[in-house]
């Protein structure tokens, strides 16, 4: 934008939802922190009409240092570490091997972007009924007709199963957004490259890896901030049980199951800033890569 | 060593049949320009000859040696790309040395050879910039250095100076006709400017439609056109060609005259005609000339002074040593 004019009129133009942005964010988050600093316990009678008590930052202490917040946030690491290793490591490949002429690749590639429509609650019901279920599950058929015994996958690798399941969710996006950015890889640099007598390996590591940096952080970026807060899957297969309990689902049981609004709202609060963490921290990262 | 040859080399994308077979030698040391209109396929036989595309059939010889199955690396040649295809994210001095890299040359002899060719190419002091803080002429020459340090027995340009601007198109043509001289090095080069193949070849090949239409020296062409085709694509302006009674008067289908091979005259001539369009260059001018010679309009050069107001009444003569005659099958007749 060029003109003084210009600037001023885009800002009165995108400032509907700018406003509209900021209603929706701000109230929730306010509420959220209001509740953090108070003692609600709505089962035992508290209520906004009768007035709560302040707490000031008890919430916040008895957070942190309840027996299960270190491993949720251990459970959350890696949940959301393990399926960005999966879906980048397997999104490039993926994204290569699409790129490559093929008979019938118009229909691969529409079932490999699938999983992402499929909605999270159905496709972990899925993954634990059909795939992962002991007695009538996909796997346990499979290791019983080679003679093994059949492995209680959500239990008996509680966090595996779950990396597994999101991973499957998360697998479309990332590919296809490793997949344009591998086509637009201009063809005379690789042409260029194994002139040069780069091998396939070299080509790969030098030239196209690079090109997909930034790519690659676009997927992390996102992915992070959806993963940091998958509910459905850990609800719908083992309820936080096995060591699954990730942050979002300690304050959920915070909030449902012990009736806490406080506790669950600083909670939340923490949760807000291990986000923003995340989010400044990334911000960095695309921000040098797009300087680049 | 740098001698190529193709022998009966032919290549179909699908049912289309791109390059007709046809075979060329290419000396060693030679510097041998590709030229012919877009689409005739200069930059798929330059590709046949580096390895990129596989031949539909015939043989690939470098140095005498069968190498049509060859992988590109191992063909020892180097190539520059129109896109230059330089590496963005590495440093002017990453993309010399990536071929060096990629053979396994230790550091110092790799630091050796890149500063050596920067030095040749003038790019010493931007060997540590990303190839996008380059101008369009530094990239070209990086990826003119990336093709020198692995020296290898011939370099292939696929229009290499098409995406510079005029002036400096110019001063490349000099750089690389230099380098030419100064390595020795067999060269192809592909252009569609004519200008660009007369100036810079020992050898042009003329193409039309994937055949070669007319193998020779810049000054052979010029002189002794084969058919039609070459005689108005060679030489800028074009040459006159003329068809019908006059050219039959002199027993040909065609006949051609170059615009510098014609007098122009206000008193006599062979040709009488009204002056069109003239463009003045300084060192010469253009009459574009309506005469009862042909239907089209008759360039003719002339030098810088000389001047016709629009419309006047010119009488044109061809000089007879000069004339060109062409059979109707477009050959010339000797
Ligand atoms: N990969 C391909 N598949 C199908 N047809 C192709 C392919 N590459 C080139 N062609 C066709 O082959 C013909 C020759 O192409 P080529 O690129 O060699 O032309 P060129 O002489 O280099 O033209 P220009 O001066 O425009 O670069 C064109 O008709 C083009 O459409
Ligand atoms: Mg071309």
């Amino acid at each position: 934008m060029a003109t003084q004019h210009s600037r001023s009129a885009a800002r009165l133009m995108i400032a509907p939802a700018v406003t509209l942005l900021l209603g929706w964010m701000l109230i929730p988050l306010s509420m959220t922190l209001f509740f953090s600093f108070k003692k609600y316990l709505p089962m035992r009678g508290d209520s906004l009409e009768n007035g709560l008590d302040w707490v000031g930052f008890e919430n916040y202490a008895r957070f942190v240092t309840s027996s299960s917040f270190w491993p949720a946030v251990q459970a959350t690491l890696i949940i959301v570490g393990g399926v960005l290793v999966v879906t980048v490591i397997l999104g490039v490949i993926l994204a290569l091997l699409l790129d490559q002429e093929m008979w019938g690749q118009g229909i691969v590639r529409i079932l490999v972007i699938a999983p992402f429509f499929v909605m999270p609650t159905v496709s972990a019901l899925l993954w634990k009924n059909m795939f992962m279920d002991p007695i009538n599950g996909f796997f346990a058929h499979i290791l019983k007709a080679v003679g093994l015994q059949p492995i209680a996958f959500l239990s008996q690798h509680s966090l595996g199963a779950l990396v597994t399941i999101v991973s499957w969710q998360w697998l479309p996006f990332a590919t296809l957004i490793l997949l344009t950015a591998t086509q637009s890889l201009d063809r005379e640099q690789l042409e260029a490259a194994e002139m040069d007598g780069a091998r396939w390996q070299s080509r790969f590591i030098y030239i196209m890896l690079p090109h997909l940096a930034r790519a690659i952080t676009v997927v992390i970026l996102i992915q992070t901030i959806f993963l940091l807060g998958i509910f459905a899957e850990i609800l719908v297969t083992t309820q936080g049980s096995f060591g699954t309990k990730t942050l979002t689902y300690l304050i959920f049981q915070r909030v449902l199951e012990s009736q806490n609004v406080g506790l669950g709202s600083a909670g939340g609060v923490y949760a807000i800033i291990l986000a923003n963490i995340v989010a400044i921290f990334l911000m960095r990262i695309v921000g040098k890569n797009l300087d680049a | 060593m740098g001698q190529i040859e193709l022998k009966q080399v032919s290549k179909s994308f699908g049912n289309v049949e791109v390059i007709p077979p046809l075979d060329l030698i290419i000396e060693d040391g030679e510097f041998v320009v590709f030229v012919g209109p877009s689409g005739c396929g200069k930059s798929t036989l330059l590709r046949l000859i580096a390895g990129l595309e596989d031949v539909t059939g015939g043989h690939v010889l470098i140095d005498g040696k069968e190498a049509t199955l060859t992988v590109p690396a191992k063909r020892g040649l180097a190539m520059v790309f129109q896109s230059y295809a330089l590496y963005p994210h590495m440093s002017v001095r990453k993309n010399i040395a990536f071929p060096l890299r990629m053979a396994g040359l230790d550091k110092a002899d790799q630091n050796e050879r890149v500063t050596q060719a920067a030095e040749v190419l003038n790019l010493t002091d931007y060997l540590d910039r990303k190839p996008g803080q380059l101008s369009g002429g530094q990239r070209q020459r990086v990826a003119i250095g990336r093709a020198i340090v692995r020296e290898p027995a011939a370099f292939l340009f696929d229009e290499p100076l098409s995406n510079l601007d005029a002036a400096l198109r110019v001063g490349m043509r000099l750089e690389i006709s230099e380098l030419h001289k100064r390595l020795k090095t067999t060269m192809v080069y592909v252009t569609h400017d004519q200008v660009e193949a007369m100036t810079m070849a020992d050898k042009i090949v003329v193409l039309q439609a994937g055949v070669i239409e007319q193998v020779g020296s810049p000054l052979e062409l010029y002189q002794r056109p084969r058919n039609t085709f070459v005689a108005g694509f060679i030489g800028s302006p074009q040459m006159n060609l003329i068809d019908g009674p006059e050219a039959e008067k002199l027993g040909a289908h065609t006949i051609g005259i170059r615009p510098e091979h014609l007098e122009i005259s206000q008193t006599e001539g062979a040709w009488k005609g009204k002056v069109g369009v003239s463009e003045h260059l300084g060192s010469d001018t253009f009459f574009h000339v309506q005469s009862s010679a042909s239907p089209e309009p008759i360039t003719v050069r002339a030098t810088g002074e000389r001047a016709f107001h629009y419309g006047a009444e010119v009488w044109l003569s061809p000089r007879p040593e000069h004339l060109h005659r062409f059979d109707s099958k477009g050959l010339r007749i000797e």
